[in-house]
């Protein structure tokens, strides 16, 4: 069974009757342990896809079955304990919080998790760790560069070891060092933990460092297909 | 989330902008201090009084004439001159009498004093001598006037402190001195010692003189404005009243108790009485100091809504990692009600330090026999108050931000 399974899935926003239309008859499916990026301009509907793979959002028509169940199986609360346990989120925008140290920015997804708080330090220290931050444990979130509050948001994504990690441009905000930095970490937890990636991204570049691609235009997928030959982010990447 | 870290989180939350949080709470912490004042003043306000008619000694009783008043406001007094020279007779007998000690008649009012050119407002006391054992006042220069001065209407009076000074100045003998009431003078044959403002009745400026003389020459009257009785012991004040009723309905013709043209005042209905009146005043005071609370209310809303807005990313990654709408709701509401209980603490703190400052100053320079006393209670009922304040107004703030969709949330710029 698929870890991610679509089957026609189609979007509509509506707005003052306007009707919008941002995904259209959209079907894929992801393995886990898969790395893959989702490319495509802005307008293609790539962020709407990400929204309703999250859960943060509603489909119009077709279906979406994520670890075998679909939105309407869970109640509101049911939801939020899957994007806690099951989904990572990383942003373009980091979305740290302020005037909050690395550590305390990393447990916050297990503040609403239900571990016991004993365990807490030994799993933010651990998610630390596979970003290469634990120099940094107790530097306050604003001390730190781009490139290093991408990696906390990393940090904080895996701290519940959920299924599937949604990237959503991450190096949108960051210099292309940084970037690449960031991008090599993805690909070290795909091919070491064998954390299933999903990478939103419109630039061909990022998204060849990936195994696979799904380029969208319009609402609709307009290929779909393995990459081959990989980039590595760390060694060859050039602007 | 485990409510420890709900709270957690909320105090990281009213920590992370601290001189917004003081100036928000600061309405909290008035209107506490306010009510905190007002209610410890209203207290102490009614320990002053209450020891002033404790002073009266338990074992007095008061007979005024007309019915029992219905309220602090109700002065009827339909039957004003209904105890008689008769009445007093009768009281004064044994037979009638058993349980009581003395039995005194008063007669009172305002009257201008006057000593050559200087004149002076005084309360006149007409009464007999046992006024100077009830009231425990006593003369400190000359003598008081003698049950023999009542029987023979001498025109004689034992003057207040500052009747002295404000009539004669410096001289200090004034023992032998012709003062006038009315047109009609009367030998000073005594002068009080000064007493403060320590008694239901200001001695201090009265002018105290034979009853049967005050009615005759000064007040013109044939019957009695009170009728002070004592008994021989507290624990005969029920009997001595069941006495004066039986003795006063018997001489007026009375059958029943809702026709009486008298009523009987002991120390206990005098208490009741007077903590109805303060209580009704504090409550008065308190609730004007309550309508500060409710506004300091509001403003936690308003600066709880302008946070929320401003944390709408905040609150979208929470959703994103996790949180439900409970947990955000949880963390916002007991922001609030944190910003308001200490808030309400440190109003409780401000309000007692200045209740006990002002006993202080009312106590050292005023003289007054002021105490001071905390008011645990409204104490509580300022932290209760104002944590449900803070649950009230933190309510809506903190459902806009449970409703919040992660997604809008976190587009927010």
């Amino acid at each position: 069974m698929p870890l991610i399974e679509i089957k026609n899935l189609s979007k509509t926003y509506v707005n003052e009757d306007v009707e919008t239309p941002a995904l259209r008859d959209v079907s894929f499916s992801v393995e886990a342990g898969e790395f893959m990026a989702i490319m495509g301009p802005s307008g293609s509907g790539k962020s709407t896809l990400l929204h309703l793979l999250g859960f943060l959002d509603r489909h119009t028509s077709g279906e979406y079955r994520f670890d075998g169940k679909t939105i309407d199986d869970y109640s509101p609360d049911e939801i939020a304990r899957l994007r806690n346990k099951k989904m990572g989120f990383v942003f373009q925008a980091f979305n740290l919080l302020p005037r909050t140290t690395v550590l305390e920015n990393v447990k916050l997804p297990l503040l609403y998790s239900g571990i016991k708080e004993s365990q807490w330090n030994d799993l933010a220290m651990q998610a630390i760790e596979s970003v290469g931050l634990s120099h940094r444990v107790s530097h306050e979130s604003s001390q730190l560069s781009g490139g290093e509050k991408q990696r906390v948001a990393i940090a904080r994504a895996l701290v519940n070891d959920p299924l599937v990690l949604f990237a959503d441009e991450p190096t949108g905000n960051l210099d292309s060092k940084s970037g690449r930095a960031i991008i090599d970490i993805l690909q070290q937890l795909n091919e070491k933990e064998k954390r299933t990636i999903l990478l939103i991204t419109h630039e061909t570049q990022l998204a060849e460092c990936t195994k696979r691609i799904i380029l969208m235009r319009d609402g609709q997928i307009e290929k779909d297909e393995a990459v081959s030959g990989q980039r590595r982010a760390a060694n060859h990447f050039t602007k | 989330m485990t409510f420890k870290n709900s709270f957690k989180t909320a105090y990281k939350g009213v920590t992370a902008n601290k001189s917004r949080a003081s100036l928000t709470i600061l309405g909290i912490v008035i209107g506490v201090t306010a009510i905190i004042l007002v209610v410890a003043l209203g207290e102490g306000a009614h320990q002053l009084i209450l020891g002033q008619i404790q002073g009266l000694g338990s074992k007095t009783v008061f007979v005024a004439p007309g019915r029992q008043p219905t309220g602090p406001s109700d002065f009827a007094q339909i039957f004003s001159d209904a105890l008689k020279e008769r009445d007093l007779a009768l009281l004064e007998k044994k037979a009638n009498m058993p349980y009581a000690e003395k039995v005194m008649p008063i007669v009172f009012g305002g009257e201008t004093v006057a000593y050559g050119g200087d004149t002076y407002r005084a309360t006149v006391f007409g009464s007999s001598e046992s006024i100077a054992d009830v009231f425990d006042v006593s003369a400190k220069e000359g003598v008081f006037f003698t049950d023999d001065d009542v029987r023979s209407r001498a025109d004689v009076a034992v003057i207040g402190a500052k009747v002295k000074d404000e009539l004669f100045g410096s001289v200090s003998d004034v023992v032998g001195e012709k003062i006038k009431i009315k047109d009609r003078s009367f030998r000073v044959v005594g002068v009080l010692e000064k007493k403060g403002q320590s008694s239901v009745f200001d001695f201090d400026s009265a002018v105290l003189v034979p009853y049967t003389a005050a009615q005759q020459y000064i007040f013109g009257i044939k019957y009695f404005h009170r009728f002070v009785i004592e008994a021989t012991s507290e624990d005969l004040i029920p009997q001595i009243v069941e006495d004066i009723k039986i003795t006063l309905r018997d001489s007026h013709r009375i059958s029943g108790e809702m026709k009486d043209d008298f009523f009987i005042e002991t120390q206990v209905d005098m208490v009741e009485r007077l903590g109805v009146i303060t209580n009704v005043l504090t409550l008065f005071l308190g609730a004007v100091a309550a309508i500060s609370l409710v506004v300091g209310g509001i403003g936690i809303m308003n600066i709880m809504l302008v946070s929320v807005t401003e944390r709408t990313r905040e609150i979208g990654l929470r959703k994103a990692v996790g949180a439900t709408d409970k947990d955000i709701l949880l963390q916002f509401i007991l922001e609030a009600v944190l910003l308001t209980a200490i808030g309400g603490i440190i109003g409780i703190a401000l309000g007692a330090v200045l209740s006990f400052a002002t006993s202080i100053i009312l106590s050292q320079v005023l003289a007054m026999a002021w105490e001071f006393a905390f008011p645990l209670s409204a104490a509580l009922l300022g932290v209760g108050v104002s944590a449900g304040i803070g649950l009230i107004f933190g309510l809506y703030p903190a459902r806009q931000a449970s409703r919040k969709s992660p997604i809008e949330a976190l587009r927010y710029e």
